[in-house]
């Protein structure tokens, strides 16, 4: 019994680990430029296969450390969340800025259908293997428990992370310029922000973190078509049960989500899928726009 | 302009029809799908006239079509006209009762309850071995009234059928459209507390378009496993949604019209493309996507309107 409740817990924190690694890039893109970026899933999908390809180039045949295939594997993501960002931020979405909040799902929804081809052009259909890192890392024995130190890295990772977010956002001045335009793009502008590059670069940040979940989940997986498709309403329903924008909900949200589906898995694995949709429903039946959202003022 | 549109509506209805025998069999039984697909693709448009987006539609689609395979299923009743109204009571029920919750949201918030609750179903789907799982099952063969056509004669009678079921939703849903309710979209979607200033229940015009659009979604799932004769969760997945919505966004929400067009042209263009350069037709897709909300915001449908406006102008 008691084994049951701890291994619920230990794979729940890793699974809400994973969710918050993916949500934190959504949620944050969508609280300061309300877009709700469908897109997000590619980023995961190209972070993942340029993991994979890296792993196996960094692993190919040498005897190097495995902590420096890890490093390098998220360097690589990142840099091609970068670029992606860019691209799309600048080349697409600064065209449709102003226009209704639905309409630029839709246009992340193409880009989206777009970059699942692209993913087929450049690494064909084929499915890749990216273990090494996660093999190196090896594991630990809890009691009875058996515990991947991947695992507990990735959760070290997400509380890094979140930690970061929390001190950028409170403690640094960009943070600060860009809790203002979340507030009211209109008033930042008229203060002096440059709102134009506040939205540019939190893109870029929001770009790369998707990127660097897919890298992060790359070994754990078996990377091939369609990882995206899944992932994107995973996190939609993690970030809409914390309250879309909001860094504090995509965390709680995880844990939910998290715990849920671990207890699920654990104990009737007949609800996995039911599980995570279900929460997402009831929470948003008690509070519409998720736990931790501001109210909004109604405008007459 | 309601009595010329019907005219030429039914028209149109009619000459689909009477084409069909001349036809070949493949290209009747795309044409039954299509006409099914745009019944759920008319349900949309009835919502983005208020402003409303559902990436969730693919939850009544995917009721409808289980309602009549698994009513083959369990009792083998193969009544092919009894089973979709079926399909389409079943879907309304459903958005009967999910109205009352999502009648509450807006936007993305809509959007994104509607999603979920459709994954809710297909997780269910596809856990259920007794729905049969991630494989589906197959649809018996539809009898009409008694009678049992077979091969060509039942693609035909098939396509008549959902012929039929669609221009009675057509000229429901236009009658809809000049009603009070169906007038009050727009103004719902300028501003809903000008709205309620006015005495009217916001609330109860937007469940009445779900439960509407649910209506359409079941018949069109139910016409829809019935052409294809095999039901599977997929009919639930996000992605099925995506693609009802893409249709409705090419249409646009001019017209009724623009639903079958669309959904006639969609998926022309689907089986061209998936024949000819099937590692492309995503891009394809987003492409023609992009492209739409780019240039043609109001859908293709308004570049009809557009036209007749413009030699309305021209002496």
């Amino acid at each position: 019994m008691l084994l049951t409740v701890l291994s619920i817990l230990t794979d729940g924190l890793a699974y809400a680990a994973y969710l918050f690694i993916i949500a934190i890039g959504l949620t944050l893109i969508f609280g300061v430029m309300k877009i709700l970026n469908v897109a997000h899933g590619s980023f995961y999908a190209f972070g993942a296969y340029g993991a994979a390809t890296a792993v196996g180039i960094y692993f190919n045949g040498h005897d190097w450390y495995a902590a420096g295939g890890f490093l390098f594997m998220i360097l690589v993501a990142m840099a091609i969340g970068l670029v992606m960002g860019l691209i799309l931020e600048r080349g697409l979405l600064r065209l449709v800025y102003g226009k209704d909040e639905v309409v630029i799902v839709l246009v992340t929804y193409a880009v989206f259908l777009i970059l699942e081809d692209m993913v087929v052009l450049i690494w064909g259909a084929q499915s890749y293997a990216a273990y090494q890192p996660m093999v190196a890392a090896g594991s630990v024995d809890a009691g009875d428990l058996v515990l991947s130190n991947y695992d507990i890295l990735l959760v070290v990772l997400a509380a890094f992370l979140a930690a970061l977010a929390y001190w950028a956002l409170k403690f640094t001045r960009y943070g600060r310029l860009l809790t203002t335009v979340i507030f009211d793009r209109e008033v930042a502008a008229a203060f002096g922000i440059n709102v134009t590059v506040v939205y540019t670069v939190t893109f870029l940040i929001g770009a790369m973190l998707g990127a660097l979940s897919g890298a992060v989940m790359a070994p754990k997986i078996s990377v091939t078509l369609g990882i995206g498709v899944e992932v994107i309403v995973l996190a939609f329903a993690v970030v809409a049960i914390g309250g879309m924008g909001s860094i504090e909900g995509a965390l709680v949200g995880a844990l939910i989500v998290g715990i849920c589906r671990a207890a699920a898995v654990h104990l009737v694995p007949q609800i996995e899928l039911f599980v995570i949709y279900g929460v997402m429903a009831i929470v948003l039946i008690v509070r519409p726009y998720g736990l931790f959202v501001r109210a909004q003022p109604r405008k007459i | 302009m309601g009595t010329r549109a019907q005219l030429l509506g039914g028209l149109a209805f009619l000459a689909a029809a009477v084409v069909a025998p001349f036809l070949p069999d493949w290209v009747v039984s795309l044409a039954t799908i299509a006409f099914a697909n745009a019944l759920v693709v008319l349900g949309l448009i009835v919502l983005w006239r208020a402003g409303l987006v559902s990436f969730g539609q693919a939850l009544y689609y995917c009721i409808g079509a289980y309602v009549v395979a698994l009513i083959g299923r369990w009792i083998g009743f193969a009544d092919g006209i009894v089973l979709v109204l079926l399909g389409g009571v079943a879907a309304g029920l459903v958005s009967f009762l999910i109205g009352f919750l999502i009648a509450r949201y807006r936007e993305i918030f809509f959007a994104m309850l509607s999603l979920a609750l459709s994954m809710i179903l297909y997780g269910v789907l596809v856990k259920t071995e007794s729905l049969g799982s991630t494989d589906g099952f197959s649809v018996l063969t539809p009898t009409f009234f008694g009678y049992t056509p077979h091969g060509e004669a039942l693609n035909l009678t098939l396509y008549w059928f959902t012929l039929a079921i669609c221009a009675l939703s057509a000229l429901g849903v236009g009658a809809y459209f000049r009603s009070i309710a169906g007038a009050l979209a727009a103004p719902v979607r300028d501003n809903e507390i000008r709205v309620e200033f006015l005495g009217v229940s916001v609330a109860r015009v937007v469940h009445a378009k779900v439960v509407i659009a649910g209506v359409l979604g079941g018949l069109g799932g139910a016409l829809a496993a019935l052409a294809i004769g095999h039901v599977d969760p997929n009919m639930a997945y996000w992605t099925t949604s995506g693609s009802f919505v893409f249709v409705a966004i090419l249409a646009g929400a001019g017209s009724v019209a623009a639903a079958f067009v669309g959904s006639l042209l969609f998926e022309a263009i689907r089986s061209l493309a998936v024949d000819l350069v099937p590692e492309f037709w995503q891009m394809i897709l987003g492409s023609a996507l992009l492209v739409t909300i780019l240039f043609v915001p109001e859908g293709l449908g308004s570049l009809v309107l557009r036209l007749r406006r413009r030699k309305a102008k021209s002496p």
